[in-house]
């Protein structure tokens, strides 16, 4: 016994399969990006609009069931520059991930930003979707490949989450 | 100690599939019941919300903070959340009412096993050393138990058969079931073997749903003016992982949280077990010491429908409405987790 | 109200990035086992067990407390298990906390613990789902934007953060236990190690640790006849949010505020800088102490860096409210057992049993944890006298 190697670990993978479903707001809202619209939903009592929708106002603790179609363009939130990948995706680091929040919606969602020099991103600034070739879209957010910064003028840091889908005019 | 009152419960329909519907979808509507029966417009109207569920059932990392969703909490809430059937979360909550935290709570769980294969999952719940790389599922481990019931001479198949014949056939009293039927014990034992000596009926089905309750003070309830039923005891009790250290054909664990509750104190007029396999209903039969005057499982119990992380919490609640309907006076809800009945929960309620 | 408890026995595991010599029953058995001879107990002393860990994706083991009950001698007692994000540990204890607090037991074992080298934690937290595009490259993916914008608000100046990474790896290097030993650590090596998130760089997060935490917590009766001092337990909150809402304030977010808020009214504080001897705070990024400083009300909003900087949160500067004297998260990060660990180093300060890392004289101290998207609180302060 004395012997004996002691034992640091074995190899015991585990692979369970799964069959998601995306819930029934989520399915709406993908139907939509498949089509190459995005839709939130607003909330019957406060009126915020969440995007992307999951079937309730989280602060409301309510269903909401109104679709609001959104424009493609966008405002940063705020942003983070990271330089180490993220586990299966192809994406090369640095790259910018940031919260951003669409025209005609209330809160931000996540997404990568590319086009731009990493150091010139800044909270405000505006941004549109570059969208994969229609030919590629699937029930995915990822078929939008990134936003880019457009030339509009920033927003004021207290209306971001305010823009109306109509857009800034500055 | 502080009584402590049930005054609303309500379950989601046990469904094999309840398709595309994600956490908050699950559990909105039984919210909205509840809060309903309670008179009271949401989770901000009660002091503590607590639930259970388990990450692995659908595949995804915390599931439960999605859950938070649906609670509309904002202002901040006094929440918790336990990786555990939501009978637990009964448990934890009812701890922070007597130590004086809160008046009342929202107690919910849900489970979604349908995307995944549950037994095989479930396999993954077992020592991870010795046991879990064997990917022994929860089907054979109880099979196992049931050969051994059987070997000694302390079940017949027959008895088996007439567990699944009266769950199936009470289940036909409840909307919410998802197996029900006029099922004789003949016709189970006319099926064929599944995993031997049990037959598919002798499992539980696998099923998608959510269950909610509240509960509060006395005066609470009294205050709400609601019908109300009164937890007079709760314990529970967990053994060996070891299942080679249990004495499979009996529950001590149940045993000892049925006498922590005081379940021997008083008559039981109506007794929901969570007996995922019908032989293990004889086996809480047995280890709670429940005679004939008891009306065991009129709501089908989990054979008609298996909501893992909520079908705990549901049998409190059912035994509840047994009551709150005038059908009981007194009676005994059990919660299960583990393989083969290793963690029990007693729960003895009462007419106001 | 609540019946009094206390804390009269602490066990902790060493932390480290793997723990290869331990089995996961093997770990949180440790931690108990020291806790317990730290009670001058034994297993048998134990009414109930409550246990606590962060997603069972980190381990791969599904609700393993149905595993541990042989390992924590709980066998015919009651056990728990308690999962509220990153909040878990602290969560743990309020729950052990309960069940002594409610007159329902006198003595229970609670234990917290993460052993994430058995399994990819990155990848436990990034299983690949449809329908979702996976963007966040770990939890400083998520919270690097929240830090950008506290920057911007407050105009800190830059080397807040690094400050925070040097003193607390200063207050760590006191602590035999902390997973990071760095005594000799300087701003100049925090500044220049990589750039991970922007604004964060790797020296300003935590590191991903093994290791297991766990106390005992007794009733008044039991507490007053411990061999050691107790640290009784003098207030217990917690508070939710949801992860998103319109207009929710992520950088000082209301559900941090409302838990401390009760908190300190349960034990008597009303400025608790002033009130508070140290707070065991739970900082995974450097930046979250300014920020934790103004959401806990030990400064105003906006100024919390300045605490920071003046030196007030430092025991090597003698600061007058050492925040994170064991080396805190940014030390050690058992992700599972780090709320714990907060609530347990207070508890060992106003026992005055903290060692190296002893802040002179605590009697009253604060153990902090949060999780999820900054929105699950637990909160405990413990004193040395019962109140």
């Amino acid at each position: 016994m004395s012997e004996q190697e002691p034992i640091t670990g074995i190899e015991a993978p585990i692979y369970l399969k799964y069959n998601f479903t995306a819930g029934a707001a989520p399915a709406r809202f993908l139907s939509q990006v498949k089509r190459g619209v995005l839709t939130g939903q607003r909330c019957p009592l406060c009126e915020q609009v969440y995007f992307p929708p999951r079937g309730s106002c989280a602060a409301c603790g309510v269903p909401t069931q109104e679709e609001v179609v959104l424009a493609d363009k966008a405002t940063v939130e705020s942003f983070t520059i990271v330089a180490i990948p993220i586990p299966n995706n192809p994406i090369k680091p640095p790259y910018i991930i940031a919260n951003l929040v669409a025209d005609g919606a209330n809160l931000s969602f996540i997404h990568l930003m590319s086009e731009c020099v990493n150091e010139d991103v800044h909270i405000g600034q505006r941004v549109q979707a570059v969208w994969k070739p229609a030919e590629e879209w699937d029930y995915a957010m990822d078929n939008i490949r990134y936003f880019k910064p457009i030339d509009e003028p920033d927003v004021p840091v207290d209306r971001i989450g305010k823009i109306s889908v109509a857009g800034w005019e500055g | 100690m502080k009584d402590i009152a049930i005054v609303a419960y309500n379950q989601s329909k046990a469904v094999s599939d309840v398709g595309p519907c994600n956490e908050v979808e699950l559990i909105m509507p039984v919210l909205a019941e509840v809060f309903s029966q309670a008179g009271i417009n949401n989770a901000q109207d009660v002091d503590f919300v607590c639930s259970g569920s388990c990450d692995y059932l659908q595949g995804a990392a915390f599931a439960f903070v999605a859950g938070v969703d649906a609670l509309g909490a904002v202002p901040p809430i006094k929440e918790s959340h336990v990786e555990m059937d939501a009978a637990w979360a009964l448990y934890e909550s009812m701890l922070k009412i007597r130590m004086g935290h809160a008046d009342s709570a929202l107690i919910y769980g849900f489970g979604k096993s349908s995307p995944g294969e549950l037994p095989i999952v479930l396999s993954q719940q077992l020592d991870p050393y010795y046991l879990a790389p064997l990917w022994v599922d929860t089907i054979a481990l109880a099979a196992m138990q049931a050969r051994m019931l059987l070997d000694q001479g302390k079940i017949s198949e027959r008895d088996m058969a007439e567990v699944v014949s009266r769950s199936r056939r009470n289940a036909r009293n409840n909307p919410n079931a998802q197996l029900a039927g006029d099922v004789s014990p003949e016709d189970v034992l006319a099926q064929p073997s599944y995993v031997s000596p049990l037959r598919k009926a002798d499992c539980p089905p696998v099923s998608d749903g959510a269950s909610a309750m509240i509960i509060c003070t006395v005066e609470k309830a009294k205050s709400w003016g609601v019908p109300y039923a009164v937890i007079s005891g709760i314990d529970h009790r967990i053994e060996s992982h070891n299942m080679g250290m249990r004495d499979l054909t009996d529950s001590v664990s149940t045993r000892l949280a049925a006498e922590g509750a005081g379940l021997g104190d008083g008559p039981v007029d109506v007794a929901e077990l969570y007996a995922p396999f019908s032989h293990q209903e004889i086996v809480l039969t047995r280890a709670l010491g429940l005679g004939k005057e008891t009306n065991i499982n009129p709501s089908g119990g989990v054979l008609a429908g298996n909501l893992m992380m909520a079908s705990g919490l549901s049998r409190i609640g059912e035994v509840f409405n047994r009551i709150i309907a005038g059908d009981a006076g007194r009676g005994v809800a059990h919660a299960t987790s583990g393989p083969c009945l290793q963690h029990n929960l007693v729960t003895v309620v009462e007419k106001a | 109200m609540a019946n009094l408890a206390a804390v009269v026995g602490i066990g902790q595991t060493s932390y480290t990035t793997k723990r290869d010599d331990v089995s996961i029953a093997g770990l949180v058995r440790e931690a108990a086992v020291n806790a317990l001879q730290d009670a001058d107990l034994t297993w048998d002393d134990i009414d109930a067990v409550i246990i606590g860990k962060a997603p069972d994706m980190f381990e791969g083991v599904i609700m393993p407390e149905i595993y541990l009950t042989d390992a924590l001698g709980c066998n015919g007692k009651p056990m728990m298990r308690v999962h509220t994000a990153g909040s878990v540990g602290g969560s743990t204890a309020l729950v052990a906390a309960s069940h002594v607090q409610s007159g329902t037991f006198k003595r229970v074992l609670t234990v917290a613990f993460e052993k994430q080298s058995e399994s990819n934690a990155m990848w436990a937290l990034s299983t690949p789902q449809p329908f979702s595009t996976h963007l966040n490259a770990g939890a400083g993916g998520y919270f690097a934007p929240i830090i950008r914008e506290y920057m911007r608000r407050s105009e800190a100046p830059y080397d807040v953060g690094i400050k925070v990474a040097m003193k607390d790896r200063l207050h760590g290097a006191r602590n035999p236990l902390a997973h990071l030993q760095k005594p000799d650590i300087t701003m100049k090596e925090v500044e220049e190690s990589f750039m991970l998130w922007d604004p964060i760089r790797f020296l300003e997060a935590c590191p991903s640790s093994d290791g297991a935490c766990a106390m005992v917590i007794a009733n008044e009766e039991l507490a007053d006849q411990a061999t050691k001092p107790p640290a009784w337990i003098r207030g217990v909150a917690m508070r939710s949010e949801p992860t998103m809402y319109a207009g929710r304030e992520e950088v000082n977010p209301q559900a941090g505020k409302d838990c401390a808020a009760d908190v300190y009214k349960q034990a008597g504080i009303v400025d608790p800088r002033r009130d508070l001897d140290c707070a065991e705070v739970y900082v995974p990024f450097s930046w979250y102490e300014p920020m934790w400083l103004e959401n806990l009300g030990f400064a105003p909003e906006g100024e919390g860096w300045k605490l920071t900087m003046e030196g007030a949160t430092s025991l090597d500067e003698g600061g007058d409210i050492p925040w994170n004297p064991s080396g805190g998260v940014l030390s050690s990060n058992p992700i599972g057992a780090s709320g714990m660990i907060r609530f347990a180093e207070a508890a060992r300060q106003v026992r005055g049993d903290a060692g190296a890392h002893q802040v002179e004289g605590a009697k009253l101290a604060m153990g902090h944890a949060y999780g999820g998207g900054a929105q699950f609180f637990a909160m405990w302060v413990v004193g040395a006298e019962k109140g």
